[in-house]
């Protein structure tokens, strides 16, 4: 207890030196404890749209599915029955089917996604409710994303073309019923959802998927002919991309917390330079050389909790006025296909924050330390004389 | 308004002419098409030719050589522009492959690649590979004669009897002095018209009449399509075997 009153006196002391530590400390820990807070917001918020809008919670995929693979779209169907049949009639599943199209908005051609979803179901957010025939007309739903790129709106009509099962070519126009807006771009860019029974109607594929969107009640149920894709690999991408992320931003605050701790060192080894005849005094007076160093070490170290205070004192009206308003994020942010919303709400988990604690803490005891050896060489006569050794 | 009757006696005799002219006619068709097969094939034939690609924007022309036999035998090398000088593409019964002087690799074109377009044009690989008979696809009848330019024409509508055939109906127009075909149209399930291809400037090369310009056009997208012209065609000479092997794609 000694050791942190002394040192906490001898701090204060410093004045000003000890304040420049202390500030440069604090806006180290303010800054990571921000940084990672927005890529856990990122996390937390990209997960669970990409789960309410693509991916519910786990897919029952037809075993030649491959996601990355357009080309495996024309072999990945298969009938929904059984045992999937009699799940998505109890709404547990939704099937979806996709086939690959081109659609010619305004004459120009582009490739794209024909989704079939049921109108009725109810586990992804896509509004499919919207996709109500009208007049015998193919009903279509888009992403706002889709829409900006092709100029198309709400009751124009497009023409598409597709090749049913047996690749021949058919074309008709669907009418745009809807524009959904959604922060996942896998489900938007190139994308056009048609209800599941004209698509399978349209194809020739009839009573088929291409995979089933299992709703929360579930659980890694057996389906004989899909297979089961769990969160943790449907999300892989994101969380491949947020570790990406945290990668680069852990490089920039260690860099910043890099230039307070070299603060905090020259700070011990200047002390322990000007403060000889202290030492010597401590010593003659019976204090162990061990002793004397803890002194030391807890001085520099009293610097990360001077810090994590100030940081506090400016840091937390601060972080919550950023979680109120949130960090708009630009509007090409989505477009490398990764899910974010316009605004980002930072999370401040608590294991997080103990981390950071303890990072700044420990980091700023081992650069304090290492200078403070030299006073266990140190001849304590020689010390009090103010000789310099 | 009074209704309109149509005499028993007429309804009638219209119902026998049908009955009597449409054997006729679907005759005529497999008979027609087998004409045009006998004029438009050969026994192997040596081309070069000049495909220009029209685009939205711009245009561009690509240049080539090609060696075939029969239906299922082709080898093309591509001399110009520089980007693609020295591509060579090789058809063997059924499977295609791609020889990239830029890669030095010989890839093969095969299932769901097969309908990717060649080159950036309105063609598709697999246009270019079907090699079945018409007849042997779909069922003909002829609907009208009809003008087509200054050519008198039979026009032929050719409907799917086969599930995996890329389009359900064609309309064909073929010239009945010359029996060759000089605008062709591809439609949809739903009857919509995809693509148009005219066949232009027939000339009598080797004692046959042969269309030397021919237009694939997408009807879908915009653009004038793609122009394809034969700047010198021999027939029927003489081959060497090595031509359609994979080896000679890397030579």
């Amino acid at each position: 207890m000694l050791a942190f009153k002394l040192a906490f006196k001898n701090l204060v002391g410093a004045g000003l030196r000890t304040w420049l530590n202390v500030s440069v400390l604090s806006f180290a820990f303010v800054v990571i404890v921000f940084y990672n807070g927005m890529l856990d917001g990122w996390n937390r918020q990209g997960r669970s749209d990409t789960k309410a809008w693509e991916t519910g919670n786990g897919q029952y995929w037809h075993p030649l599915y491959d996601r990355y693979d357009p080309f495996s779209l024309q072999d990945a169907h298969a009938v929904v029955t059984g045992e999937a049949a009699k799940l998505t009639k109890e709404n547990q599943i939704t099937p979806i089917l996709i086939t690959q199209a081109t659609a010619y908005p305004q004459g120009r051609m582009l490739n794209v996604m024909l989704k079939g979803i049921d109108p009725n179901q109810k586990i992804l957010m896509i509004p499919s409710g919207s996709l109500k025939a009208q007049n015998g007309e193919i009903p279509a739903l888009i992403g706002k994303r889709m829409a900006e790129s092709t100029h198309l709106q709400k009751g124009d009509h497009v023409l598409v073309r597709w090749r049913d099962v047996n690749g021949t070519f058919d074309a008709r126009e669907i009418l745009i019923t809807e524009i959904f807006s959604s922060n996942v771009p896998t489900i938007d860019v190139s994308q056009i959802y048609v209800p599941l029974s004209s698509l399978q109607e349209m194809t020739g594929m009839k009573d088929e998927a291409t995979f089933l969107v299992a709703n929360g009640t579930l659980n890694n149920t057996e389906i004989k002919g899909w297979t089961f894709k769990d969160s943790k690999f449907l999300l892989k991408d994101f969380d491949e991309m947020i570790d990406t992320k945290k990668g680069g931003s852990r490089i920039i605050y260690l860099l910043l917390l890099s230039i307070a701790l070299l603060a905090i060192f020259d700070t011990q080894v200047l002390s322990i330079f000007r403060r000889q005849k202290e030492i010597g005094t401590y010593i003659a007076l019976g204090m162990t050389r061990s002793r004397v160093i803890r002194l030391f070490t807890v001085e520099g170290s009293m610097h990360s909790i001077l810090a994590l205070i100030l940081g506090s004192l400016y840091g937390i009206p601060l972080m919550l006025l950023i979680n109120k308003y949130g960090i708009p994020m630009p509007k090409s942010a989505d477009q490398a296909g990764i899910a974010i919303s316009e605004k980002i709400i930072p999370f401040y988990s608590l294991g997080m924050l103990v981390s950071t604690v303890l990072l700044v803490v420990i980091s700023a005891t081992i650069v304090s330390y290492f200078p403070t050896r030299r006073i266990s060489k140190m001849k304590p006569t020689d010390a009090l004389k103010g000789k310099i050794q | 308004m009074e209704p309109t009757i149509i005499p028993m006696k007429k309804l009638i005799i219209s119902i026998i002419l049908c009955l009597f002219l449409f054997p006729v006619f679907a005759q005529d068709a497999k008979n027609i098409l087998e004409k045009v097969d006998r004029n438009m094939s050969s026994k192997n034939r040596i081309m070069e030719s000049s495909m220009t690609i029209h685009g939205k924007r711009s245009s561009r022309t690509l240049t080539s050589k090609t060696w075939s036999e029969g239906m299922d035998k082709s080898f093309s090398e591509y001399l110009s522009p520089a980007a693609d000088k020295g591509t060579k593409m090789l058809k063997l019964e059924g499977q295609l492959w791609i020889y990239s002087p830029t890669t030095d690799r010989i890839i093969q074109i095969s299932g769901h690649m097969l309908r990717q377009s060649v080159m950036g044009s309105d063609l598709s690989y697999e246009d270019m590979m079907d090699d079945r008979k018409l007849t042997d696809l779909y069922n003909a009848k002829v609907i009208k004669e009809e003008k087509l330019g200054d050519r008198n024409t039979y026009v032929l509508q050719l409907t799917a009897k086969v599930d995996n055939v890329a389009y359900f109906s064609q309309k064909v127009w073929i010239d009945t002095e010359r029996y060759i075909p000089l605008q062709q149209e591809m439609y949809a399930k739903s009857n919509q018209l995809l693509k148009r291809t005219e066949l232009k400037d027939v000339k009598q090369i080797q004692g046959r009449w042969f269309p030397t310009t021919i237009v694939y056009k997408d009807m879908l997208k915009q653009g004038n399509g793609t122009e394809f012209k034969m700047t010198s065609i021999l027939f029927d000479q003489k081959i060497p075997e090595y031509i359609f092997s994979k080896a000679a794609l890397k030579q």
